[in-house]
């Protein structure tokens, strides 16, 4: 399989790796903003929570969710490593630059606004992610449990509700939200250009889904804690 | 009409030494002068006063060759788009306008002395497969192949890069990508290029990595730049002739 070592390590093999991972973590964000829109229905948390506890009761989303990770570190490292060659490419940099006149700042900001969705995740996942799938484990508080229908499922809702009271918080969300469309906008169609997908039929098609897309899926997320906060939802 | 302006010039005594940007001042520079000339103008100067002109590629100045190269005030090849340095024009410039000119920075094009770089990587990619072999003897028919009148197109655009590196300057990675997805698509996309056209992509994107050349983040700085045009889409048709020589098809890399 040497040939494949040669292929993973090729620059072209090391943004495939990119490519890939970050279209499978454009679908998990899909699903997240799907299943966490349940809150805009305003019924108390029943629909969220249903569709919480099937997400962390599915065997198959279970296992997904391994995947997940291992996609989302995979994405991270390989990034970092492709940062690190690409500055040894040019090893003197120039007295005067001038790349606003040839390209876009995000487009060349990719690490940076990686770094800063990679900052949000940590605060994320410890807000959220840790207490629901660990609590109980490792010193870590259960979360509580609530009847819906014949069922006790935990009650996830109600740690959005006292987690997004604090206005450091929402801040900090909003922030991040902002940084991923920014990533999104120029990762989307930048994947496809990476798998050779460049067509004068369907490349204007897929800049302008990647634009809306990013746009509307960091606008619902934002609108999560904000409206929370807002008591827009209680 | 004339201007005067001052001149930040990387100057540096060869590829060992340390360099440094220097200052000269240049008065009564003619608007209808090309940029090249403009250096002929301070280099008769600088050999007056009985110091070292300052060494710069050019050969052709017509636009055709890509030798000349520099990279002038922030930009690969100046402010104008599609355009050499020889065929850039002082009326690109303002009276009293300080120009900074520094060489082509990368890895793979290591300076020589003052603003000329070894852009000796280049020739290397192209050996490596940037060529399809073709039996001597008698001439072919012309039109012998059919090519399809798009394909033919596609091709001789990619054709016209002139393997200037200013792809590599501009790219915040100094990525060659755009220089090695020219000569690989214009063969790929043409009959005679497809009996080599796996063993090419695997080769000529091995030795693109061995130079030391960053890796593609699509920012398309270098489209912008390039003096011939050369589409980003070229960029994607590497993609998918590495892809398939790599993934699909049962050759393998050396
Ligand atoms: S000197 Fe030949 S292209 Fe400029």
């Amino acid at each position: 399989m040497s040939w494949m070592n040669t292929f993973l390590t090729s620059s072209i093999g090391r943004k495939l790796v990119m490519s890939v991972t970050g279209l499978f973590l454009i679908t998990f964000l899909i699903v997240h903003c799907t299943i966490n829109s349940m809150i805009f229905f305003n019924d108390g948390g029943e629909a969220f929570n249903k569709a919480a506890h099937f997400m962390g009761t599915n065997i198959l989303i279970r296992t997904m969710e391994i995947v997940l990770f291992a996609g989302l570190i995979l994405h991270i490292v390989q990034a970092y490593m492709l940062a690190a060659k690409n500055r040894q490419a040019r090893p003197q940099g120039y007295a005067v630059s001038n790349p606003g006149a040839n390209s876009k700042w995000y487009s060349r900001s990719m690490t940076l606004l990686g770094t800063l969705i990679l900052m949000f995740l940590v605060l994320h996942i410890s807000h959220f992610w840790s207490n629901s799938r660990l609590g109980g484990m490792m010193g870590i508080a259960p979360l509580e449990e609530v009847q819906i229908g014949d069922k006790e499922v935990l009650n996830l809702y109600q740690d959005m509700m006292v987690t997004f009271q604090s206005p450091f918080v929402i801040v900090i969300y909003v922030l991040g939200v902002i940084s991923l469309c920014w990533h999104l906008i120029h990762g989307f169609q930048s994947a496809f250009q990476t798998l050779g997908v460049n067509h004068k039929k369907y490349t204007p098609v897929i800049k302008n889904i990647g634009i809306g897309f990013s746009i509307l899926i960091c606008l619902l997320f934002a609108l999560m804690p904000v409206s929370i906060y807002a008591g827009w939802i209680c | 009409m004339t201007m005067n302006i001052k001149l930040r010039i990387w100057r540096q005594a060869n590829a060992q030494a340390e360099g440094k940007l220097v200052e000269y001042q240049l008065n009564d520079v003619s608007a209808n002068m090309s940029f090249l000339e403009m250096m002929d103008v301070l280099n008769e100067q600088l050999i007056s006063k009985g110091e070292a002109p300052v060494a710069f590629d050019h050969d052709c100045r017509e636009g055709i060759c890509g030798t000349c190269s520099m990279y002038i005030n922030g930009r690969a090849h100046g402010p104008q788009k599609l355009s050499t340095t020889c065929q850039l024009y002082m009326r690109n410039f303002t009276d009293g306008e300080t120009i900074t000119i520094e060489p082509f920075r990368a890895k793979g094009f290591p300076v020589l002395k003052d603003l000329c770089v070894d852009r000796s990587a280049f020739d290397r990619i192209i050996a490596a497969g940037g060529y399809i072999s073709a039996s001597t003897g008698q001439a072919q028919d012309a039109n012998a192949i059919p090519v399809e009148k798009a394909a033919a197109d596609s091709a001789m655009d990619a054709a016209a890069c002139i393997g200037c590196g200013a792809c590599v300057a501009a790219c915040k990675n100094a990525s060659a990508m755009l220089f090695v997805s020219a000569k690989v698509s214009h063969l790929a996309l043409l009959p005679q290029g497809h009996p080599e056209r796996k063993k090419r992509a695997l080769a000529m994107v091995a030795q693109m990595d061995a130079e030391g050349f960053g890796s593609c983040t699509n920012t398309y700085a270098c489209e912008a730049e390039c003096p011939k045009g050369i589409s980003v889409a070229n960029i994607a048709r590497l993609n998918r002739e590495f892809l398939n020589a790599s993934l699909i098809s049962e050759e393998m890399p050396k």
